[in-house]
């Protein structure tokens, strides 16, 4: 035990003697912290829209000042022609085109209905089909409120049977949302980020340190004192698990203050799985490093994998939306299960039954990988 | 030009030999394509829903049939308490809930007006909307079903086209994106490790004396990267084409020009930190972890830029990547020529040349 | 010099053969990698006290065999202990007994001094009183007071060496491997460091030094020189020369080394 005091005190002095290792471990984060989830938004706002009024009736003008009030459209152009609008498109100055043709009210009124034009930059996907939906949305009620002033609701008699209407029926919906209802997107992310960094500075940098022994050769005179495995492994862990504690502690109190998320689940039960986290995170960052000769090999596969983790762990698309081999690779990496329980204390509040099987696979992870590192490391070739 | 060749052919070797790095690098990408054209999708699939059915009437149990019927719901228990669904939601394994109130079928009979309540978590708000759009969506064509004696005078009928992506192919925006990621990320570690490499270890100071420009020595550097992003961009190109059913509709010696516009670009990035880093370990932490974030960011193809602070937007003009998407979006997918990407072009030219220039004057310096 | 060094050497060869027990002894010590031999069956032993110099043109295969004693690696046919204990089964004892110095420095550059002292005696066991007591005499027998905050990275390339040796025996182990410790240094240096090896043996630290400068095989009390991975020579060096009628022990090595297949590494 002595000896791993002695070696917890020469870490701990050459990390903070790092002059350019110290803002990526501390400062870096926070940046990213402060910086990314005002950027992570898949909220679609400010749909840029061309319209093409080629009617210029008193009804296209308030169809389309509708459609400026709506809150979600930003009109961009007021094109003369549909090949202008798109002209627009192109120069990504438009994201969809509403062509309203000529003689629009007056076909509305005489022929009972009336065809629209719409053309969506659909290159992603989600922008293209939720402008199209918005639009169709504000079109359907604009649709409404036309019909009820200039039609009178008719009363009809029911028939008793109830299976042919003449009335329509609308059935109404009340929806709720539970555990963020002011739908803020950056209380789904915050939690999330908040992982991804505490992933980065754990599993990369725990996997740079060994090797960098290995490079400069201080390993030798280290294999060749009785300093046991199990310490030095410990050794190098143990700082690392004491900063990501730190900043894991930094990012909770930036996320109260910069972005108002109050955990609402129990504080010791989250710190809890975070250090189990942590040890599973810095086991596989030591076991990188005792795979790999030189820092540069190190870091590269380091990333490959965090990559890959990041990715697959939900934070940016749900885990369930993946196809089934998928998920099954999204099951076998460290991070998901942190992402996930993360996101229901905070949020949900989850007591630690609900969330105990997250736990032991962690813990799991976490003796697994140490262990392989362990075996791995030899002090004798 | 002879001498050249021999630094060049010299910095091959030493990349070719470590067949690690070489694994990852082409790794690299081939992974990323699999992930985010088959894995990575923001489609709702199987989403599970339970159901509060107070009712437990004709109307709420032909709601629930067409529920089960899409392919976007899974439907959990059909017939659970408040309480225990609330408890569901809590432990996580229910994104959505519907709410039936006694009587669904009767109040539809005889007031012709019916309420349901539908339940999202919003921790994910995204998804909870897209569910809840859907769930609307569901109960609206049952609603129309029983509405379709009745005719609605005075309808507007929008058609809509999706331009460019006809079948919604969710890759089509990410693929650009990916290419912008990679070779960002690669190249730029890749240079800019190799020369802190060679300063390190004090090999640069003989290649300094030898009778050869500097400005040589740092190109012989970046040629063979220039080489193997080259090649990354072709596999990645071939793999969106054939995997993921990605067009090429314009020009394609155009795209290719550019994307060695902004290979070089990003050498010089490489170029620009091995200048101001000292260490390995810094230069690529600072590549790698520093730039991967803001550029999976502020490229805008996982999210998009308008939806970002302005200062942010800002931000995000610095970064080349943002310029090539641009680019690549316009040629690849929309089609079009240099008419419409010139000022990208220009852009991305203007910040190669001020990278260039600031990292081989600091180089100078250095040597002075 | 001459004269002196070879005094003092006739004198610590007495003491040695008064203390009893073998520091080192190898029987048929090899290591093989593949189909290359890096070390063939070589046997020897080193007197408890002893200089004694491992000599051999680069790539013989000195520090292969080094390491193998040192517990870094596997023999891969042969016998060997080390101290007394196996260099198969009893890697962590011998580890507790020896001290060692590699070729490439490795002492850190971003600790101090006081520092290093602290980590590398601690952690073999030394009490923060016995650190404290020996830290102190370490550094005012190099003459380091003022330096010993300092970083040792700004050192220059000899004061490391000196540092390195006596950093490894502060724990005042039974033996001390020493891996080309003088390389890159001026005389002057080198000549303290042997000073500082001397010091030591007097104290009774064995002291096995490989080296590929043959003036200082004339400052141990016997060496052995290896040839393609086998000891070609051993004895003392006043020995050697007359048997191969050499004036210097550079010249032994020349007649022994010249058909040697292994290029230098």
């Amino acid at each position: 035990m002595r000896t791993l005091k002695f070696l917890l005190r020469k870490e701990f002095r050459q990390i903070f003697r790092n002059k350019a290792l110290l803002p990526i471990l501390f400062i870096l984060p926070m940046i990213q912290l402060l910086i990314m989830p005002l950027a992570a938004n898949f909220d679609v706002k400010y749909i840029s829209i061309a319209i093409v009024d080629k009617d210029h009736s008193t009804t296209s003008q308030q169809l389309i000042s509708k459609i400026g009030s709506s809150g979600y459209f930003h009109i961009t152009h007021f094109s003369s022609s549909y090949d202008q609008a798109l002209h627009s498109i192109e120069k990504e100055e438009a994201d969809i085109i509403l062509e309203i043709p000529a003689g629009f009210e007056r076909n509305l009124v005489k022929e009972g209905s009336q065809k629209l034009f719409l053309a969506a930059d659909a290159i992603n996907g989600i922008k293209g089909g939720l402008g199209s939906s918005y639009l169709t949305s504000v079109l359907a009620d604009f649709n409404n409120e036309w019909r009820i002033r200039w039609v009178q609701p008719q009363k009809f008699n029911e028939p008793a049977d109830g299976s042919s209407r003449s009335a329509p029926v609308t059935i109404g919906i009340d929806p709720v949302n539970w555990f963020n209802p002011h739908m803020d997107y950056q209380f789904f992310m915050v939690p999330g980020i908040l992982v991804i960094l505490v992933t980065m500075v754990g599993g990369f940098i725990a996997a740079l340190n060994i090797v960098k022994e290995k490079e400069i050769g201080t390993i030798e005179q280290i294999n060749v004192t009785p300093i046991k495995k199990w310490e030095f492994i410990a050794g190098k862990l143990i700082p690392f698990w004491i900063i990501g504690m730190f900043d894991f502690t930094i990012g909770l109190v930036i996320a109260r203050f910069v972005y108002g998320i109050i955990p609402v689940g129990n504080l010791g039960i989250l710190y809890l799985f975070l250090s189990v986290y942590l040890v599973a995170l810095l086991g596989f960052g030591l076991l990188i490093s005792t795979y790999s000769d030189n820092q540069v090999q190190a870091m590269f596969v380091a990333f490959f994998f965090i990559m890959i983790f990041i990715l697959m762990s939900g934070l940016f698309t749900s885990v369930d939306n993946m196809p089934t081999w998928a998920r099954v690779i999204s099951r076998l990496t460290p991070v998901t299960y942190f992402i996930e329980v993360m996101r229901m204390i905070v949020l949900k509040g989850s007591g630690f039954h609900d969330i105990q099987n997250q736990f032991f696979i962690e813990a799991a992870f976490a003796i697994v990988l140490n262990g392989w590192a362990i075996l791995n490391y030899r002090k004798t070739a | 030009m002879k001498q050249f060749l021999v630094f060049v052919r010299k910095e091959f070797y030493h990349v070719f030999r470590d067949r690690r790095t070489l694994l990852i690098l082409f790794g690299l990408p081939i992974v990323q394509i699999l992930l985010f054209g088959f894995a990575l999708t923001t489609e709702i699939k199987n989403a599970k829903i339970v159901v509060v059915d107070y009712a437990r009437d004709v109307a709420s149990q032909q709601i629930i049939t067409r529920i089960a019927a899409s392919s976007y719901f899974s439907i959990g228990q059909s017939a659970m308490t408040y309480e225990e669904m609330y408890k569901s939601f809590r432990e996580g394994k229910v994104k959505c809930a519907l709410v039936f109130p006694a009587n669904f079928n009767n109040d539809l009979l005889h007031s012709n007006k019916a309420q349901v309540q539908i339940i999202a978590d919003a921790s994910d708000p995204n998804t909870a909307r897209t569910l809840t759009n859907y769930l609307t969506a569901i109960i609206g064509s049952y609603q129309d079903q029983l509405n379709a004696t009745v005719t609605i005078p005075y309808r507007i009928l929008p058609e809509t086209r999706m331009l460019y992506n006809p079948e919604m192919n969710g890759s089509m925006n990410f693929i650009p994106g990916v290419i912008a990621l990679v070779l960002m990320i690669v190249c730029t570690t890749l240079t800019s490790v190799s020369i802190v490499k060679e300063k390190e270890m004090g090999t640069m100071e003989v290649l300094l004396v030898s009778p050869f420009k500097p400005l040589y020595v740092i190109l012989s550097k970046a040629v063979p990267y220039l080489a193997l992003s080259l090649i990354n961009f072709i596999i990645i190109l071939l793999m969106g084409v054939f995997l993921l059913h990605v067009p090429i509709r314009g020009n394609i010696f155009l795209l290719f020009a550019e994307s060695t516009l902004f290979i070089i670009s990003c050498l010089s990035f490489g170029l620009l930190i091995s200048g101001l880093t000292n260490s390995q370990q810094t230069a690529m932490l600072v590549s790698m972890m520093g730039m991967m974030l803001p550029t999976i960011l502020f490229t805008g193809f996982l999210f998009p830029l308008e939806n970002m602070p302005v200062p942010l937007q800002v931000i995000a003009n610095i970064i080349p990547s943002k310029w090539y998407y641009s680019i690549v979006k316009a040629i690849m997918l929309k089609g079009l020529g240099f008419a419409y990407v010139w000022k990208e072009t220009l852009i991305l030219i203007g910040m190669t040349a001020i990278l260039l220039t600031i990292s081989l004057k600091r180089f100078k310096i250095r040597l002075q | 010099m001459n004269s002196e060094t070879t005094g003092k050497a006739i004198e610590t060869t007495s003491k040695a053969s008064e203390t009893t027990g073998k520091a080192i002894v190898c029987k048929d010590l090899s290591k093989q990698f593949g189909d290359f031999i890096a070390v063939d069956k070589i046997s020897f032993e080193v007197n408890s006290g002893e200089i004694y110099g491992f000599l051999g043109a680069n790539g013989a295969g000195k520090t292969t065999a080094m390491r193998m004693l040192c517990g870094l690696s596997y023999p891969t046919g042969g016998e060997a202990t080390v101290a007394g204990f196996n260099v198969y089964k009893q890697q962590e004892s011998i580890k507790k007994n020896i001290g060692y110095m590699s070729q490439k420095f490795s002492l850190y550059e971003n600790l101090s001094i006081k520092e290093n002292i602290e980590f590398y005696g601690g952690v073999y066991g030394l009490t923060d009183q016995q650190l404290q007591q020996k830290g102190d005499e370490l550094i005012a027998r190099l003459g380091l007071e003022k330096e010993a905050k300092k970083m040792v990275g700004g050192l220059p390339l000899g004061w490391k060496q000196k540092l390195a040796f006596s950093v490894a025996i502060i724990h005042q182990p039974k033996i001390v491997f020493l891996d080309e410790p003088t390389g890159g240094v001026d005389p002057v240096t080198r000549r303290q460091f042997w000073d500082l090896i001397y010091e030591a043996s007097d104290k009774g630290i064995t002291v096995f030094v490989t080296t590929h400068y043959m003036d200082e095989a004339e400052y141990c009390n016997r060496i052995s020189i290896m040839v393609d991975g086998r000891i070609d020579a051993l004895d003392t060096p006043a020995n050697l020369k007359k048997q191969y009628s050499a004036r210097t022990m550079n010249e032994v090595f020349y007649a022994l080394a010249r058909g040697a297949k292994r290029a230098a590494d």
